[in-house]
């Protein structure tokens, strides 16, 4: 075996690791709280029948393990459970939801991606110039806003004075493309904001300290112009970290959509979450906790995985 | 100090006068404030007047006067959330790096995990469980902050338990705390502080988030993250009164950044004259 594959299937054996810790801490937070959780929910108006009815129906009368491999597999059979707060299956609901949000989250990449790219790489030609710094303030300045500013900003200009766009996205399964993905703009371009932002700053650093190495001085020195300096001798260079980067960022969109869901009243897993989180609709919680958590573990092993294939000295550590 | 501040630049100094604004905001809001925290002052939405600058909230009480006191419970919670972070991650990063071996590598396993886990999502997760109540919100969000300040301080506290004078402190019987206190905690102090910064600002925007979802700071305390949710129909209306409690968390974290931004050029300053 080749020690690429090795060092790849090593990592992929770690993430799996990771995910199934994640996934115990996931089932068994419950167990965390002092007393006991029925007695939290229920509130004062708990009687001994109401608990112990409780406790058999979220499962809480059978030893943990047992408990533990039976969620584990209604989650990889599609069996997730039901919801305390309406009594449905969860897998009934869940799927739409999840599209949805991997369809907001997929708009928001292919628009981010691509401009942070240009934007970076220009950022890293004109260095130091009037577009470096106003490109450096603008990117500092919207890393500090909070997402709902940002949202609400666009909402009032684009959607309220000009009215080009609905500021609430009511998706459904049976919308045409054209009419979800116009419905979709406007989180989505809330998102592409916050991201393009720390991407465009790592893609502009990442190219600029390969422009400090030898063999882009030589190329320099020969003649070459600045913009094929970076594009044919930096760039191809620059990928690992760049994708590296893409692939945190993108990890990181599908956290950020969680505020933005709640903005927009989009109807994704975020929306789901914040709304069980504040019905304490344990179950539910659960599902949407793992499935960001596994999406957020996959995408960080796949930033580690390029990253090391781009880097060919990442592969013989010392 | 007053030379340090003289010679910062121009942004770092902007900053500082802002936080300072916000700090005496926080601090004096009972007699900054025209009206009291929870008082039912009007009807519900009144638009911008002399009587109330920036209108009235859902149930009629006065925006400045929430706004005033939201810079106490915002920035109050957040603040005391990164310290009990700090005292945490602190604590245990550079036990970390004094007594390595196996101490070392357990918890730094359960860092690695803690930290895979979006913290958000673990955050919401973990507010279902324990309900959400103030101190539940606070040793929440510190315990996860926690992560990021035991890998800064254990890669710090590296540096310096390997110089003499560290061995030599522990050869002559010092204790642990005195060795943490009186040796390590000196010599990392200036990233340590840089790293404040940069917790701050994001504890701030999380607990801002968290509050704007409805699971943060709970009513009637006045909260900036909460007062975007309960006025946020307005700006349907094409009313600017929503975006005033978040250009309030959007300026204090500009600040703090920029004057982060200046201590981190300083300190990395430092460093490279004494190569």
């Amino acid at each position: 075996m080749s020690s690429l594959t090795k060092i790849i299937l090593q990592r992929l054996g770690l993430g799996l690791l990771t995910l199934f810790a994640v996934s115990v801490i996931i089932a068994f937070a419950v167990e965390l709280l002092p007393g006991d959780i029925t007695q939290a929910i229920l509130g004062q108006s708990a009687n001994p029948e109401t608990v112990a009815a409780f406790r058999a129906e979220i499962g809480l009368d059978r030893p943990a393990h047992v408990r533990y491999l039976e969620w584990l597999k209604g989650i990889l059979t599609g069996d997730m459970g039901q919801s305390l707060a309406n009594k449905r299956d969860i897998e009934d609901f869940f799927g739409a939801r999840l599209s949805n949000t991997l369809f907001l989250g997929g708009v928001a990449a292919v628009i981010s991606v691509p401009l942070a790219l240009l934007l970076g790489v220009l950022a890293a030609l004109y260095r130091d110039s009037i577009y470096d710094r106003v490109v450096n303030l603008t990117t500092l300045t919207s890393i500090s806003f909070p997402e709902f500013f940002v949202a609400y900003i666009l909402i009032l200009f684009l959607s309220v004075n000009i009215g080009i766009f609905p500021g609430i996205s009511n998706v459904s399964k049976d919308l045409a493309f054209g009419e979800k993905l116009f419905r979709t703009i406007l989180p989505a371009l809330t998102l592409t904001l916050v991201v393009v932002a720390h991407m465009l700053r790592m893609t502009r650093a990442a190219i600029i300290n390969l422009l400090a190495s030898p063999y882009i001085e030589m190329a320099v020195l020969k003649g070459t112009r600045p913009m094929r300096v970076i594009l044919y001798h930096a760039l191809p260079n620059a990928w690992g970290p760049i994708v590296n980067v893409i692939a945190l960022n993108l990890a990181y969109l599908v956290v950020g959509v969680v505020i933005v869901e709640v903005v927009f009243v989009y109807p994704g897993v975020g929306q789901l979450l914040v709304d069980s989180v504040s019905k304490r609709d344990l179950p539910v919680v659960q599902v949407c906790a793992i499935t960001f958590a596994a999406v957020y573990i996959l995408l960080n092993l796949l930033a580690d995985i390029v990253s090391i294939i781009s880097n060919p000295r990442l592969m013989h550590p010392r | 100090m007053i030379k340090l501040f003289l010679s910062a630049p121009l942004s770092a100094k902007f900053g500082m006068v802002i936080i300072v604004a916000y700090v005496v905001l926080a601090l004096f809001a009972p007699w900054l404030a025209p009206y009291k925290e929870t008082a039912i002052v009007g009807g519900a939405y009144e638009l911008w007047s002399d009587k109330f600058v920036f209108g009235t909230d859902n149930i009629g009480r006065d925006m400045l006067t929430r706004l005033i006191y939201g810079a106490r419970n915002t920035i109050g919670i957040a603040f005391v959330t990164v310290l009990l972070a700090f005292l945490i991650g602190g604590v245990t990063g550079m036990l970390a790096a004094i007594l390595g071996g196996r101490y070392d590598m357990i918890i730094g396993r359960i860092v690695d995990i803690l930290m895979a886990i979006p913290s958000l999502v673990f955050a919401l997760l973990l507010l279902t469980i324990f309900g959400t109540s103030i101190p539940s919100l606070i040793f929440i969000i510190a315990l996860l902050d926690s992560t990021r300040v035991f890998r800064i301080a254990r890669s710090a506290a590296m540096n310096v338990v390997v110089m003499e004078f560290v061995e030599a402190a522990r050869l002559r019987g010092e204790g642990m705390a005195w060795v943490i206190r009186k040796e390590v905690l000196p010599n990392i102090t200036a990233p340590l502080l840089a790293e404040f910064g940069l917790r701050f600002c994001f504890v701030f925007l999380f607990i801002a988030a968290l509050s704007f979802l409805g699971l943060g700071i709970q009513p009637p305390l006045a909260d900036w993250g909460s007062m975007v949710r309960e006025s946020a129909t307005l700006i349907n209306y094409n009313d600017i009164t929503p975006l005033l409690p978040a250009m309030a968390i959007a300026g204090l974290t500009v600040a703090v950044n920029f004057v982060v931004d200046w201590m981190l050029h300083l300190s990395s300053g430092l460093r490279s004259d004494q190569h």
